[in-house]
């Protein structure tokens, strides 16, 4: 049966598109069927880390609006052939998006695909209440710093209030992403620690991602990280996470990244 | 938990409310009356099918089964009857329209088709400034833009569109039917040119006119983009 995922944070700027990206090319090199929808409509950014922007025709508006049809709007990535991705309008804004003709979307992709990742734009109002709308669950992504969990307290809370789901009395089953980790700073205690934000949060934890360089070139090259280095640090946390999301057990470890010969022998200076 | 309203019961509303509708008066005898209605109706058919008519009988005195007959002539030519008015309600059988009262007069309006006033033709649009990603111009003439045009951004015209800086968004020319119009551009990293409908995305333009001068034009249901100069 189809899983329909928002992943949303409350807070701009620590890794929605970047993790949405990641989830579901890694969701579709297990062979699932994969759709990601750029809820973001007015600052897009999806298509981009997607590497498909060259490729965009019709967007969700389009399709909410009944100009295209879903099929006309759907891209299909060139690498994994299960993967798609339904992009966003540029040059409209969020009162576009109308709860009837996302539902409507929501329901068709439902009978095509196993996984429907919705990538929520930043804040609280309408983009980011019709992308978590429909969704079964959710993984709420979050920087180690007060300011990004106390955004993610305020995302859980509206999870828990305004989708179709909590309306209905049923719960929306919750995941913590814990991104753009640095194990240095923690140890030096710069940063919250795990233990801090899950209990502040009070949700299971689905993954760390390391802070890396690799993330940032990937999304540049348009290549998310699980497809550009599957062996870099963050994308083996991004495939643990979808295995833990696809119901495995697996110990939670921070990935660390594996620093050169030289770098280790030679890596601080003495003071 | 009782999280579930009781169902709180809604009074029926009703309100009254007044509609235009076209009104028949027919005259002795019914049968060339009829007539004329058929010969109205050669002329332009279709015109009173769907809209809304009330009979007037208060010129005519007819029997029960005549008007009978009346409604079901004008059923059998699309014409469906909302009411009759100015006949004694004794007459007035339940199978047959309601007895309407206190119809007023009003003005029609103008049914015939207008012909279409000469267009002028639509002026061009000047922008002097960069056309930002998510801004969208739409103008049913040329468009120039003595900036760029950023990615995200689109350009809509009637007409064509000359872009003097580099083109990196959509540019979608003569979209009003318009196949002779087209597309230049001073650098050519579009994600979308579209001419009359036919368009070409980012990927299926040359790669090697990638950051040149260009221009888009429609032959026949092929786009060519070749560079310029």
């Amino acid at each position: 049966m189809a899983k329909v995922l928002v992943v949303t944070s409350g807070k701009g700027g620590v890794g929605k598109t970047t993790s949405t990206a990641a989830l579901g090319v890694a969701l579709a090199q297990m062979g699932e069927r994969v759709v990601v929808i750029d809820f973001d409509v007015g600052l897009r950014n999806l298509d981009l880390v997607m590497g498909a922007e060259r490729r965009v025709v019709f967007d969700l508006i389009n399709v909410v609006q009944g100009v295209a049809k879903l099929a006309q709007a759907l891209i299909r990535d060139k690498r994994l052939e299960n993967l798609w991705l339904l992009p966003a309008s540029q040059t409209r804004d969020k009162d576009a998006l109308t709860d009837d003709g996302v539902g409507r979307i929501i329901a068709e992709l439902r009978t095509k695909f196993d996984w429907i990742l919705c990538d929520s734009p930043a804040g609280i109002e309408r983009g980011a209440l019709l992308a978590m709308r429909y969704a079964d669950e959710a993984v709420i992504v979050t920087n180690p710093e007060v300011s990004s969990v106390r955004d993610s307290d305020r995302i859980i809370g509206m999870l828990d209030s305004k989708t179709v789901k909590a309306e209905r009395g049923e719960r929306i089953e919750k995941h913590i992403l814990i991104t753009r980790y640095d194990s240095a700073r923690a140890a030096r205690g710069e940063m919250l620690s795990i233990d801090d934000i899950l209990e502040i949060l009070a949700a299971p934890l689905l993954g760390i991602i390391p802070e890396s360089q690799d993330v940032l070139r990937a999304s540049n090259v348009g290549s998310p990280v699980t497809l550009n280095n599957a062996a870099s640090a963050p994308a083996r946390a991004y495939t643990d996470a979808v295995r833990r999301l696809m119901g495995e057990t697996i110990t939670m470890t921070v990935p660390v990244e594996r620093k050169g010969l030289m770098r280790r022998l030679l890596g601080r200076r003495a003071a | 938990m009782d999280a579930i309203a009781k169902a709180t019961r809604q009074p029926i509303q009703m309100r009254g409310r007044s509609y235009v509708a076209f009104t028949f008066s027919p005259v002795v005898p019914i049968a060339g009356w009829l007539e004329e209605l058929d010969a109205t109706l050669a002329r332009s058919p279709g015109f009173f099918q769907g809209k809304p008519v009330v009979i007037d009988l208060s010129a005519v005195d007819l029997s029960q089964p005549a008007i009978v007959h009346l409604v079901t002539s004008l059923e059998q030519r699309n014409i469906r009857v909302l009411g009759l008015e100015g006949v004694e309600a004794s007459r007035v059988t339940t199978t047959m329209p309601p007895l309407l009262a206190g119809g007023r007069h009003c003005m029609l309006a103008q049914i015939e088709p207008k012909k279409p006033e000469a267009k002028p033709k639509p002026a061009s649009l000047l922008i002097e400034s960069k056309v930002r990603s998510g801004q969208s111009i739409i103008s049913e003439g040329d468009v120039t833009v003595l900036g760029s045009v950023g990615s995200g951004a689109e350009i809509v015209a009637g007409g064509s569109i000359h872009v003097y800086g580099a083109l990196r968004g959509r540019a979608m020319a003569g979209f009003n039917g318009n196949a002779a119009a087209r597309i230049f551009c001073q650098k050519i990293e579009a994600e979308l040119l579209a001419i009359d409908g036919y368009y070409k995305t980012a990927e299926e333009i040359d790669a090697t006119l990638r950051n040149h001068p260009a221009q888009a034009w429609l032959e026949g249901n092929i786009m060519k983009i070749t560079p310029l100069n």
